[in-house]
């Protein structure tokens, strides 16, 4: 469905390399929290921050910017479906494990 | 609408076969109506295998131990649910009726992506092969049931791997329709077909379709999680090895639960169909429906963990869940009301297709009224894993989902096939059906009440007389099943020459001949109202 040809998106590279040094420091950051013990947040920030790299990629490298509302808004409910599936698994998983430190 | 003019006669679909010849015409097509009526017969087929195992289940029931062994009785359950749910219920209504109508509905000439809906064909052909194969190869039938649940399911020594395999490949098919039928209802409607003409079978295949879409990925997922837990040893859910069994319990039923709007979905679209068409008036609310759909469909998605109140998971998690999942009483209720008042001062015509519905009405809501019983969190932890779960899901599946499909088989029957069946054969087999269905299901409500465990070989004998009603119960079933198959079977070649609008309904496919030609429509309709003009 891709429509005609991909015009300039007058991105130019430096703008991607801001973007790939963002992405970058990102994963260190993830790996600074991996060692800071933040237990029962890890996943969270984990997950946030992945969350934020991917729409990085998503938004610049896969020219989400470009395309017409329709896929932005079909995109937007796939996360919001994911992200609602991931929140109740952590309902059960955090009390889960909480209950289990305790006793 | 535009009526179709009648003069020159065209080749049908079935007459033109295109590019081939004989058995290849039908399996190398690309028409969206041969690919549907594939699927009609390949759905219809494992239907009839998974009928068989449940009658023999029923048989053994009876009197356990004497017509077969334990192990033969877990592997017929096992193979009785994966049939019925990924090979009959959950690939049935769309992949045949939607392929079939969804393009017709649009004033479309095809899919979007022709060669991929006869690819997704093959994958689901494939994979119920395997899955058929499981049964067969040494290792024995798989015998985890159908929910596959560790650590069991990674334990046990029986061919699990390959059948799961088998549903992963289907699950594609699935995925793939899916994605097809997204991408056909926002390209490919005809000019003036707005999104609110739309009939309403395609708001809930386009309700359907999302859920394919988003949620049988999560199923790949995870059986791809456990074929590696069991083939390397990896330590996902074996507890013993660090890893999470209610973990799978998770990831299984957030497919699992939306693949039921994904069963049930498609055959409230069928009979938000018909209900208008017998009643010769506009359906009640039709936005109500519509949106109603799209509402289950989406809380659809956050309601899994109420298979799992008894899992050991966290308790604010089950309150969370048990409450979510009443929230999808609202829209299954709207919809009921709808059809009702549909009917209300109607002109009502009582043919088999209305039957049907009307079953399906009275079906559906015991299962959702019990499914409301089991919702709740104190009741589930008395009745879970009870037979009165087994009688629930079955209302929903079979009574609704199932009687929803006969419906539309019996409603479409005639511009699928150009022939008519014979009504009175189809209304015996439809009371004969409902009445076998009832004593063969409610009796398990009974039984799950007294406490009677499901999947269960033997049983006490307090549990004896609801087990041999509901035995005979299958009987009369199968018999009306036979009786309705048979009656449309004969009509395939002996039946009359149908008209092209036997049931007066005013969507655009009873505006073409019976059956339609090859290209559906010789021009592309213009559309200027709604689907259905009955005033």
């Amino acid at each position: 469905m891709t429509e005609a040809a991909v015009p300039q998106h007058g991105l130019t590279s430096r703008l991607y390399l801001l973007v790939w040094i963002v992405l970058v420091a990102l994963t260190a950051a993830t790996v600074a929290v991996a060692r800071m013990n933040v237990t029962a947040f890890a996943a969270l920030i984990s997950i946030g921050i992945a969350t934020v790299k991917a729409g990085l990629v998503l938004v610049f490298f896969m020219h989400l910017k470009h395309e017409p509302l329709i896929l932005k808004v079909m995109l937007g409910i796939a996360l919001l479906a994911l992200s609602l599936i991931i929140l109740l698994t952590f309902s059960d998983v955090w009390y889960r494990w909480g209950a289990h430190v305790h006793s | 609408m535009p009526a179709e003019s009648m003069a020159t006669p065209e080749k049908s679909y079935l007459e033109d076969g295109g590019r081939f010849r004989g058995l290849f015409s039908w399996i190398f097509t690309t028409d969206h109506k041969r690919i549907g009526i594939l699927y009609l017969t390949s759905v219809f087929s494992f239907f009839a295998i998974g009928v068989i195992l449940g009658l023999l289940m029923r048989l053994s029931l009876i009197e356990p131990g004497r017509f077969m062994s334990e192990r033969t009785y877990n592997s017929l359950f096992t193979v009785h649910g994966v049939i019925q749910i990924f090979l009959f219920i959950i690939p049935g209504i769309p992949a045949s009726f939607g392929n079939f109508f969804l393009p017709i509905h649009l004033g479309a000439r095809d899919v979007a992506f022709p060669r991929l809906n006869i690819f997704s064909w093959w994958l689901y052909i494939t994979g119920g092969a395997i899955l058929i194969l499981s049964i067969f190869l040494p290792g024995g039938a798989p015998d985890t049931g159908w929910t596959f649940y560790a650590p069991y399911s990674i334990r046990t020594t029986s061919n699990v791997s390959l059948a799961a395999s088998g549903i992963f490949i289907v699950g594609f098919s699935s995925i793939l329709t899916g994605l097809n039928f997204v991408t056909t209802i926002h390209r490919m409607r005809a000019p003036g077909m707005k999104w609110f003409r739309m009939p309403l079978f395609i708001w809930s295949l386009y309700a359907t379709a999302w859920t394919q879409i988003l949620a049988t990925p999560v199923l790949a997922i995870t059986l791809l999680l456990l074929i590696l837990e069991r083939s390397f040893g990896i330590g996902f859910f074996e507890p013993l090895k660090g890893g999470d069994p209610i973990m799978f319990e998770h990831l299984f039923w957030m497919y699992s639960h939306p693949a039921v709007y994904i069963m049930i979905l498609p055959a409230m679209g069928v009979v938000s169909e018909i209900f208008p068409v017998f009643s010769r008036k506009n359906i009640f609310g039709y936005k109500a429906v519509a949106f109603s759909s799209l509402g289950i469909a989406f809380f659809g998605y956050l309601v899994w963990g109420h298979h799992m109140f008894t899992s050991g998971m966290s308790d604010i998690s089950r309150v969370i869940f048990s409450l979510i999942t009443f929230l999808v009483a609202v829209p299954s209720g709207i919809k009921v009301f709808n059809w009702i008042a549909t009917m209300y001062k109607g002109s009502v015509r009582v043919d088999s297709p209305l039957l049907f519905c009307l079953a399906f009405i009275f079906l559906f809501s015991i299962a959702g009224l019990t499914g409301l019983i089991i919702g709740t969190l104190s009741l589930n932890l008395y009745l879970h894993g009870t037979y009165f779960i087994v009688g629930h899901f079955h209302y929903t599946m079979f009574g609704g989902a199932g009687f929803g499909f006969f419906a539309g088989l019996h409603y479409w029957f005639p511009k699928m096939f150009g022939r008519m069946f014979n009504e009175r054969a189809a209304k015996t087999a439809w009371f004969i059906m409902f009445i076998g269905f009832n004593i063969l299901y409610f009796s398990m409500f009974l039984l799950g009440l007294q406490g009677m465990p499901r999947r269960y070989f033997q049983y006490l004998p307090q549990f004896r007389t609801n087990h041999i009603l509901s035995t005979i119960g299958s009987w009369i079933l199968a018999l009306g099943l036979l009786i309705m198959f048979g009656n449309l079977i004969r009509a395939l070649f002996r039946g009359e020459k149908a008209p092209a609008n036997p049931w007066g309904g005013s969507t655009l496919e009873w505006t073409l001949p019976s059956p339609p030609s090859r290209e559906n429509f010789r021009e592309t309709p213009v559309v200027k109202g709604g689907p259905y003009t009955f005033g």
